[in-house]
């Protein structure tokens, strides 16, 4: 296979993939002319539409995707995502409504956020939503931002941030941007937070715990209530990372367990397009003590009619252009609404039953260091492989092999060699009958054939990756050909 | 292979002791469980460092672990040369990947840290 070039290096000074019309009208002044205005810009690819296009195709070709096949990526919830939702965000009267619209022209918009919010709020059991924040980390430092604007009105926004080790990873960066130092809380044998040595850390200049429940060994913390009391009774909160919330949907509700934030990520749970795909949408619930410092606007309904109620003095201002990623939200809201209660209910029975079938088919052939039982996702390791110098990345890049695109790597950290396996409810026995025969296979060719793992993956456009030079050597931005550098 | 005249903490960084004067870096047990280096985080010449505080970032192609200063004291160097070859840290983590030199202010700390007889048994612990 030859290997496709950049776009920069089958660029022709000269070509275009576009023609202009001629100005058929007077023109009166270069209204430019006095605005520093670049007279060319420098070092854009050049090529004709057919290169552009054939460029672009052939390099899609080599992606891989949801829509293809198997992605059990766990803490992702790489569910497949209905079709019926892009069709109903893509009607061109969501498309063509603008931002800046007049509030009577968009009042359905409007009532698409809301019923949204309160379907969130009847879905969680907490108290009120905001949907501004982009994704899920922008979501987890709006709702610490929330907790430290009450903190600091009472008088003191403490210190601490308490964080479990099977926490997922973006919490303890989301509490050091809001300006609190880090303290881990060690899980115990069984994967969940240990009651003692939370007793221990929870003091008074503590101002959250920030926990995943189920957290990412996918073990529901039973202990959340007990939790919920040890911290509350020094006055912190509760901040539910809900990026595992497939595995809870329908059958129980963090604001009952006296969660006092959450985040969502309607690109997971919610089955809108992830990754690449996106872009998210990370809606945050609080509970009614934290509602005035909610974010601006909020959508409320007065007399006539919907309205954006900027009229919030304790807010934490704005965090996000306009509304939040309407669209994503569109999308959201039809999946809640195709799905209905009892629909809801089964996504996280399935997603828990798949993910169980799963562990009970390889338990023998990848060891878990965890055996207590799981929810949505389990945590395998490369124990078993490594007697024969077969390492987490080898597994995952044999994958690949067989289709089939490998499991979130080294994470959580507490199990060494992880390799956490996420299937969700949308895939068929079939499917995960195609995985775990990958796997048995895999692990068959770790003790007969290692080196077929050491080389892996072979069937692919690029062989395996050199990621340690990547990351030592990075190259960000197109430097040039050779030529092009020597005539500059 | 743990040189026997450094002090060894639980989150294996080591500390060798020349005068008032301590150099700091992570052991070869650290390296091999973040696997290749990729970057790491060093802090300025001058800074002041509370024993157990973070002294730095090692990131690495699996990881990204904090790591913590074994003794209080103010920072007089650091190992620039880290900066370009993140891999010395995988290569030589007792030698030439040390990290940061520190003046001790206070060498009653040292008590705190194990010997090296006391971290190869720490270790075995880990490994069972």
């Amino acid at each position: 296979m030859i290997r496709e070039p950049l776009i920069f290096e089958i660029s022709n000074e000269g070509k275009s993939a576009f023609s202009l019309p001629n100005i058929d009208v007077p023109v009166k002044e270069d209204i430019l002319k006095n605005l520093p205005v670049r007279k060319e810009i420098a070092g854009f690819p050049q090529v004709s539409e057919p290169e552009l296009v054939r460029h672009f195709t052939r390099l899609s070709k080599t992606n891989y995707c949801v829509d293809e096949g198997f992605y059990p990526l766990g803490s992702c919830t790489m569910k497949y995502n209905p079709k019926v939702n892009e069709k109903i965000a893509n009607n061109h009267k969501f498309l063509s409504s603008h931002p800046f619209s007049p509030i009577d022209l968009v009042q359905g918009n409007l009532e698409i956020l809301k019923m949204t919010e309160e379907l969130l709020v009847e879905i969680t059991g907490m108290d009120a939503f905001t949907l501004q924040p982009s994704a899920g980390a922008q979501g987890e430092l709006v709702g610490m931002m929330l907790i430290r604007a009450l903190l600091e009105e009472k008088g003191d926004p403490r210190k601490i941030v308490l964080i479990p080790d099977s926490a997922h990873g973006t919490n303890p960066s989301s509490a050091h941007i809001c300006g609190y130092k880090v303290q881990e809380v060690k899980s115990n044998k069984s994967g969940t937070v240990d009651l003692a040595n939370l007793l221990n850390a929870m003091k008074e200049d503590v101002a959250a715990l920030m926990i995943t429940n189920p957290n990412t060994l996918g073990v529901f913390e039973f202990d959340i209530k007990k939790i919920a009391e040890i911290v509350h009774a020094k006055g912190g909160f509760i901040y539910m990372d809900g990026a595992n919330m497939n595995a809870l949907i329908g059958n129980c509700r963090p604001g009952d367990m006296d969660v006092d934030v959450i985040h969502l990520n309607l690109h997971k749970t919610f089955s809108t397009p992830h990754g690449g795909g996106g872009p998210g949408s990370g809606p945050v619930g609080v509970k009614k003590e934290l509602i005035p410092y909610l974010p601006v606007p909020l959508v409320e309904k007065g007399e006539k009619g919907y309205f954006l109620d900027f009229d919030r003095p304790k807010s934490i201002g704005r965090i996000r252009s306009f509304y939040g990623n309407f669209q994503v939200v569109v999308k959201a809201l039809a999946y809640v609404l195709s799905l209905g209660h009892e629909g809801m209910k089964e996504v996280s029975e399935i997603a828990v039953l798949n993910s169980n079938y799963i562990r009970k088919c390889l338990e023998e052939d990848f060891h878990l260091e965890y055996k207590t039982p799981t929810l949505h996702e389990c945590v395998f390791s490369d124990k078993f492989q490594k007697v024969h110098g077969i390492t987490n990345l080898d597994i995952a890049k044999r994958l690949i092999d067989y289709g089939v695109h490998p499991p979130t790597m080294s994470f959580p950290l507490i199990v060494h060699g992880a390799l956490m396996v996420e299937p969700t409810e949308t895939e068929s026995k079939r499917d995960l009958d195609i995985f775990i025969d990958a796997m048995k296979k895999i692990a068959q060719e770790a003790k007969t054939n290692p080196n077929v793992l050491k080389g892996a993956p072979h069937e692919t456009y690029v062989r395996r990756l050199d990621e340690i030079g990547a990351a030592r050597n990075q190259v960000l931005k197109w430097e040039g050909t050779a030529a092009q550098n020597e005539k500059d | 292979m743990y040189p026997d005249n450094f002090y060894y903490t639980k989150d294996h960084e080591w500390v060798r002791i020349e005068g008032d004067k301590g150099t700091i870096g992570i052991t070869d047990f650290a390296q091999k469980q973040l696997g290749d280096v990729v970057y790491v985080e060093l802090p300025a010449v001058g800074t002041n460092l509370e024993f157990h505080q973070t002294i730095g970032v090692v990131e690495s192609v699996k990881a990204v672990s904090d790591v913590y200063s074994p003794v209080s004291g103010e920072v007089v160097a650091v190992n620039t040369e880290l900066n370009d070859s993140p891999e010395l840290l995988n290569e030589d983590p007792h030698g030439k990947g040390w990290m940061i030199q520190i003046k001790i202010r206070d060498d009653s700390e040292l008590q705190k840290l194990m010997t090296v007889e006391e971290y190869e048994k720490f270790l075995e612990g880990l490994e069972e």
